[in-house]
């Protein structure tokens, strides 16, 4: 417990040393020095003189952690062997001989590593995390459903009220379900278009920031795609809402 | 490096298995026989575990404990239904299940322990060398008490439990690393007492889970109970006696229930025969397979509304998996692999032996553990989301089923009120909307200073390891200090209680000792007391009168002795029989050498 503190007290210190030193690979790491025999690591998992594994920054995001730019189309094959590597150099299997140290080092790195692969394994995860981490200031932007989608889905509700009311034998009730069932199918299909919608937002995103620009058009192109990728995300969990509601009414 | 072993701590059945040079291999006992049946008897002959102990079952029903995994880390509520299967007591104490045997109480981690021991002997006779550390595989739908409980047997026994494996896990480790498999791989566990699905993707040495779904109260002995309450049904109706009133007859039923099953799984119908009480002759019932089948259809359609579960929650359809494994006794049972068949659409593998596969799975991850084995790596989930307690009564969610682990969360809590101290949380685990609906995991109250209401910020890290086990640590992030928490598990054994349990075990532990010792002492004697007799036979008459009653008084001081119980007491006379014999022994040396220096002279000279 001691130790921890004296850990994380270290590590800003580290954090403050680094400023001065260049390069990315210096910031994988939580400091830039060993934390067992001191001598300067450059960035990698291990210290190239002792061995010791290292502790992966708990600041770090996800993108940088499984060694990834900060793009939204990733390769699943890549990102699958790179998390399969990782996992053989930090799974806490591997350091059931070393100190109690490694072994907390090895668990911590472990955790880490499984929830910054499950986040950017899935396309959409993969954006709401992207979300938070540049769009702070969109984050502030208040989305509510488009008009043509909230009236769309007052009228479900009525439908769905009419339809718990009914009696499940009578006539009304196998209508009322055909009904339910092609809003259910249009609704699907409303949701598969969001997620077009979000792929080709996805690919102007890795375009402007492959471009790298710094231009105020850049800065207001990069703030458009961000609040409409928000925009989308948000709708389609709302509508994604209203069809499981809808599923386990009429299930 | 101490050796690990690998570890099935079945519920009907348990195996060990060790890595032999790169093989994993079983290891017998002295019949031959791989498997300890996980049956404890407590006589008053002391403590029988296994095969021997199978023999109590219909003698000393009451005193005779089988099954004991179905009650680790539960409450009597928890098994209300099925008591009445079970001739032996049952009783709570702490929010855990008791045994009752006699005046004594006995955890179901204590009874296990027992069996852990029997296979912990087994190891180190067959290995010849001391046996610390194993490896324990569980259910994959065990929850975060039941695998305590289990670790907690490991602790009793004498075993540092270095990792709780999952069964399914354990057993496609064994069956990729004999058939060299890459793809998408199902692994169907039916045992005794359990049921697992497992969804695997091994590609490269690596076998991760994709999903795992399974209910830890469906088995062989759930097969059983049908077979036993139409038994039941029958006799009252034919000889009006209610069979339930007499434990005895009841495990007979249960037994001869299990075998007409495991009968049937080769022959088209079966007779099934029990003898009744107070000798009122014998019931006997003709069951067919169709019979059978009919009436535990709906337990088999369980097993399969899990399957399907497992599939969507790993996002694939029965077309994508590559390989269908079958695991566990049960999976003989012709109807379970027609509807395994029918479901994945490709007929299941069922080479490996199903009772042996589990633990040489075990096996291979002790050696992964243990250095051994650098190639391979499993990485398992949680098979049951973990959340805490919210108002309302709702639960929310921390850390979601499926979820690779080790896996960390963190929560932040302040207060609501000015000057508050307290914060109490309960961890749970499930996957309903309420509280009430879900397992309840612990408790504990964090502490917090007394400061205005929303000042205090503590941060909560659930982190759970790489055995599916929660731990839970706090941080105070205004002054960066660690909070100890001691949390109470709503279905364990206290820290305390495992710590007496394992002081009892050593007691108990050095009670086998000395059993061991004395019968050691015994056979070392009846050697030494032949050896003299055969010594005076021979050189008798090389010797005097003097020193040939000195070595008889010996012989007898220690014959003596051996009718006793005190092996120091043994030990002491066949020091002294050793020293009355020094001088007899030497002139019989002296009369061989001069044979033997004679018969060289005769063949040197031929």
């Amino acid at each position: 417990m001691v130790n921890n503190h004296a850990r994380a007290v270290r590590a800003a210190f580290m954090d403050y040393h680094t400023h001065s030193t260049t390069g990315r690979r210096e910031l994988q790491m939580a400091r830039s020095m060993c934390w067992h025999c001191q001598s300067e690591i450059a960035g990698e998992y291990f210290c190239e003189r002792c061995v010791k594994v290292q502790p992966v920054s708990k600041e770090l995001d996800y993108f940088t952690c499984l060694g990834f730019p900060r793009r939204l189309t990733i390769d699943q094959n890549a990102l699958e062997s790179k998390f399969y590597e990782l996992s053989r150099a930090f799974h806490p299997d591997f350091y059931h001989n070393k100190s109690a140290a490694e072994q907390a080092i090895s668990l911590d790195n472990s955790a880490l590593l499984n929830t910054a692969y499950r986040t950017l394994r899935d396309p959409i995860q993969r954006t709401e995390y992207l979300l938070d981490l540049e769009a702070g200031a969109a984050k502030e932007i208040r989305t509510s459903p488009p008009a043509d989608l909230l009236e769309e889905i007052i009228e479900l509700q009525d439908v769905l009220d009419e339809y718990r009311a009914t009696d499940r034998t009578s006539g009304t009730e196998a209508q009322l379900r055909t009904k339910l069932q092609s809003e259910r199918a249009a609704l699907e299909q409303r949701q598969r278009d969001m997620e077009t919608q979000l792929q080709r937002l996805s690919t102007q995103w890795d375009a402007l920031q492959d471009r790298g620009e710094v231009t105020d058009q850049a800065r207001v192109e990069r703030d458009r795609i961000l609040k409409q990728m928000r925009e989308i995300l948000s709708n389609r969990t709302y509508v994604r809402n209203i069809v499981n509601n809808l599923v386990a009414t009429i299930a | 490096m101490a050796r690990i072993v690998g570890i099935d701590l079945g519920t009907t059945n348990s195996l060990v298995a060790f890595m032999d040079q790169g093989t994993p291999r079983v290891m017998p006992g002295r019949t031959g026989r791989t498997m300890v049946p996980s049956v404890v008897a407590m006589t008053d002959n002391g403590l029988i575990v296994g095969d021997p102990a199978k023999e109590h079952l219909t003698r000393n029903p009451e005193r005779t404990i089988y099954s004991i995994k179905r009650f680790m880390g539960k409450g009597l509520a928890d098994v209300q239904s099925e008591l009445a299967y079970f001739p032996y007591h049952l009783t709570e104490q702490g929010g855990v299940i008791r045994i009752k045997v006699g005046e004594k109480t006995y955890s179901p981690p204590q009874i296990s322990a027992m069996i852990l021991k029997e296979l912990k002997h087994r190891a180190e006779n067959y290995l010849g060398e001391s046996i610390t550390k194993a490896v324990i595989t569980v259910p994959a739908y065990f929850n975060d008490s039941q695998r305590q409980a289990t670790k907690d047997a490991g602790l009793i026994a004498g075993l540092e439990v270095l990792r709780i494996v999952n069964e399914p896990t354990a057993a496609s480790l064994a069956y990729g690393l004999q058939r060299r498999t890459q793809g998408t791989i199902a692994v169907y566990d039916l045992g005794g007492g359990t049921f697992d699905i497992s969804i695997l993707k091994l590609k490269d040495g690596i076998f991760e889970v994709l999903a795992t779904n399974g209910d830890t109260h469906l088995g062989g002995d759930d097969l059983d109970h049908r077979l036993v309450d139409l038994f039941v049904k029958d006799i009252r109706a034919q000889h009006r006696i209610d069979l339930t009133k007499y434990p005895d007859h009841m495990q007979a039923a249960r037994l001869e229930g299990e075998q007409a099953k495991i009968r049937l799984s080769d022959e088209f119908k079966t007779t099934a025969t029990i003898e009744l009480p107070d000798g009122q002759g014998r019931f006997t019932r003709e069951v067919t397979r169709d019979q059978l089948e009919s009436m535990t259809m709906d337990l088999i359609e369980r097993t399969l509304v899990s399957c399907r579960q497992a599939l969507k929650d790993a996002d694939l359809t029965p077309d994508d998996i590559d390989e269908v494994v079958l695991v566990g006794g049960s999976t003989r049972m012709p109807l379970v692999r027609q509807r395994v068949h029918e479901l994945f659409g490709k007929p299941p593998h069922y080479e490996l032996n199903p009772d042996e596969v589990v633990a040489l799975g075990a096996a291979v991850q002790a050696d992964i553990l243990g250095g051994g084995t650098t190639d391979l790596l499993l990485l398992d989930v949680t098979p049951l989301s973990l959340g805490i307690e919210t108002m309302g009564g709702v639960m929310s969610t921390l850390i979601r089923r499926n979820t690779t682990i080790p896996a960390s969360t963190k929560e932040m809590f302040t207060t609501y009120v000015d000057g508050q101290t307290g914060v109490d949380i309960h961890i749970l685990q499930g996957e309903r909307e309420l509280v009430k609906d879900n397992r309840s995991l612990a408790r504990f109250r964090l502490k917090i200073p007394p400061l205005p209401a929303g000042v205090p910020r503590i941060e909560v890290t659930f982190l759970l390891d790489a055995n599916g086990i929660l731990n839970v640590s706090a941080r105070d992030v205004r002054t960066g200090e660690t909070q100890s928490i001691a949390v109470k598990p709503s279905y364990g054994l206290a820290d305390e209680e495992v710590e007496r349990m394992i002081g009892e075990s050593f007691k108990f532990a050095a009670e086998d000792l000395k059993a061991r010792q004395l019968i050691e002492a015994n056979t070392e004697a009846e050697a030494i007391l032949r050896a003299t007799e055969k010594a005076l036979k021979q050189g008798g008459n090389l010797i005097d009168e003097q020193e040939r009653s000195g070595i008889r008084t010996s012989m007898a001081a220690l014959d003596s002795a051996k009718a006793g119980t005190d092996h120091k007491l043994i030990r002491a006379r066949i020091t002294e029989l050793e020293q009355s014999t020094h001088h007899l022994a030497e002139v019989l040396m002296d009369t061989s050498l001069k044979e033997a220096l004679q018969n060289k002279k005769l063949s040197d000279l031929t």
